[in-house]
């Protein structure tokens, strides 16, 4: 008697928690709002562009000539090439606890002021706490455009070698 | 059923249907306290007044507040702040008891410390004491969201990332928590729910249960002496109140408590008329952009300690020195391994002990306001590692105390 008690209570309880959990999720209309389509076309070499997708900051810098030819092989992996520019693009959050780090063109880095981390211009960690670059948004290129949201094969290849999570 | 008779007066109708004497007498009149003891034991009665000034001025708030990402920052800074009669009040008032609460929560628990009130049969006033604490962090931060400005925005932002946990990147976990990919329209409305519905049952139920866990022990007093409760208070009873150890809490007990109270209220009041800009941050005067990170975003004051925690190390590091440091307090009775339950100042080395914790606790929190460059993070960080050291270094130390 107590044991089928218990049995309908439990079935009971853990069928609220799912409905609980569920109630909490994202709505269907956030989750399709998450998609926005930039225009490679219109950067201006080395300035740094705020865009958005997905209500976070994505950071775009269209390098210049000097920028890719110093370039390591580790920030070469981070490239986003469209046509002949290449292109840093990140998610503009710091990778700590989400603050957006600010551009300081003289350091040619990104400065976090919650708790001091730092990122170069390529988007690479330089100062703790963050634990890694700047994430890199899922994109797919489509001829001049950069569709975000969507995973295309280049970012998949990034991801696949862990240039970003 | 019971037997009822022709009522003599209202209070002999309602004795007969409810006992009120009995539950007066309970409650009251024969809940016995110590005379060994000082104001530092009116805090209690001092957060149950702060708690109610908070629920009152949060009834009013609620009248004209709008949990809704547009409208939320003007309902506050305009509706409630200058065209509601009277709505500054309500808005300061809540503001000031929500920061002064914790200054009087952090001297009570310190107290507590000090006296070794967490000990000897007072364990679950201690773990229902740090649950409370808890749930008015929790209810801190969901308030401070609800205005919807700037550090509002972000500080919702920094605090829910905390839950991917660092290296386990559990970026679903924090989506989930937000009902978005950002704080935005669904993180507001389910703060708000919390902020004004969920946490204040619990905080309430919370009291209920820290009350019922005083009352077998009964409250601790200067000298950590046991006392017999029955035979102190049949001496009473018979007679004798000046030989009594004891005295009963209402009307006698209340009415020093209330003497503290009394004081305790100008000084709130003082605050809330001229001096209330201490709990409404310049920052949060603008409204939520998630484009753009304040300069310097910081928590209120009562959270820097453990914030500092976080800050100089690496994430997972920091995280878990945090998870550190936000649990370690409850288990204060079972860390403390010596028996004596007296004041600081007669257990050696467990005096100095308490003093730097305070100490460290303070630095911590004056770290963790100033800009996290140079020197401060140094002196942050030593700090941050001096906490943890004295807590691994409790149990040692209190092993071999002498017998007091
Ligand atoms: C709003 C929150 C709280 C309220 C309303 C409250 C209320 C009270 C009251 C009325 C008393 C009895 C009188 C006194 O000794 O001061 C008391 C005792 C006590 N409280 Fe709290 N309390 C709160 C939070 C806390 C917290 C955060 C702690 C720390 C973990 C704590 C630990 C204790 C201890 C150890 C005692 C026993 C003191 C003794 O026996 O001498 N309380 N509380
Ligand atoms: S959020 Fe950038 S360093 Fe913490």
């Amino acid at each position: 008697m107590g044991k089928a008690f218990g049995a309908v209570a439990g079935v009971g309880a853990v069928g609220s928690l799912v409905a609980m959990k569920k109630s909490w999720d994202p709505l269907p209309s956030v989750k399709a709002a998450g998609f926005t389509t930039l225009d490679m076309s219109i950067y201006k070499e080395g300035e740094i562009i705020t865009e958005k997708w997905r209500g976070k900051p994505i950071f775009v810098l269209k390098k210049s000539a000097a920028m890719i030819a110093k370039q390591t092989e580790s920030q070469k992996a981070r490239d986003v090439v469209v046509g002949d520019a290449h292109f840093m693009l990140a998610i503009g959050l710091c990778t700590h606890l989400g603050c957006i780090p600010a551009y300081v063109p003289a350091e040619e880095s990104f400065l976090c002021a919650c708790h001091g981390g730092m990122f170069n211009w390529a988007g690479e960690v330089t100062k703790v706490p963050p634990p890694r670059g700047f994430d890199i948004p899922p994109f797919k290129i489509d001829g001049t455009k950069l569709i975000l949201g969507e995973a295309g094969p280049e970012y998949q290849k990034m991801k696949d070698s862990g240039v970003t999570l | 059923m019971a037997h009822f008779t022709k009522a003599t007066s209202v209070k002999d109708w309602l004795n007969q249907r409810l006992a009120v004497e009995t539950v007066e007498r309970v409650m009251a009149s024969e809940y016995w306290i110590p005379k060994n003891i000082n104001f530092l034991w009116a805090m209690g009665m001092v957060l149950a007044i702060t708690f109610a000034l908070l629920l009152v001025s949060g009834i009013f708030l609620l009248m004209y507040y709008q949990p809704d990402v547009k409208d939320a920052f003007y309902s506050v800074n305009y509706t409630i702040m200058r065209d509601v009669d009277f709505g500054w009040l309500w808005r300061h008032v809540h503001g000031v008891a929500a920061s002064v609460v914790f200054l009087i929560i952090y001297i009570h628990m310190f107290t507590g410390i000090y006296y070794g009130s967490y000990k000897k049969g007072r364990e679950m006033i201690w773990v229902s004491g740090m649950l409370l604490f808890v749930t008015f962090s929790a209810e801190a931060f969901s308030g401070y969201m609800l205005p919807w400005g700037q550090m509002s925005y972000w500080a919702g932002m920094v605090i829910t990332n905390i839950f991917s946990l660092g290296g386990l990147h559990l970026d679903g976990l924090v989506e989930w928590i937000r009902g978005d990919y950002v704080p935005a329209q669904a993180f507001l409305t389910r703060f708000f729910m919390l902020h004004v519905l969920l946490l204040p049952l619990a905080i309430m139920g919370l009291i209920g249960l820290h009350f019922a866990a005083l009352r077998i022990p009964h409250v601790n007093n200067q000298d950590g002496e046991e006392i017999d409760f029955d035979a102190e208070s049949k001496k009473y009873l018979a007679g004798d109140t000046a030989g009594s150890k004891v005295i009963r809490f209402a009307n006698d007990f209340m009415s020093k408590d209330m003497m503290v109270v009394g004081f305790f209220l100008i000084f709130f009041f003082y605050l809330v008329f001229f001096q209330y800009g201490f709990a409404l941050d310049p920052v949060n005067f603008d409204p939520a952009d998630g484009l753009k990170t304040p300069a310097h975003i910081y928590p209120e004051w009562y959270f820097l300690w453990s914030y500092e925690i976080l800050r100089p190390f690496s994430v997972n590091i920091g995280l878990i020195a945090f998870g550190f440091a936000q649990v370690i307090f409850v288990l204060l009775p079972w860390l403390d391994r010596s028996p004596n339950a007296v004041p600081a100042s007669r257990r050696g080395l467990f005096s100095i002990w308490f003093w730097a914790l305070l100490i460290d606790m303070i630095v911590l929190t004056a770290m963790g306001k100033l800009p996290p460059e140079g020197i401060f993070s140094t002196i942050g960080l030593v700090a941050a590692i001096a906490f943890i050291l004295l807590w691994v270094a409790l149990p040692f130390i209190t092993k071999n105390e002498k017998k007091a």
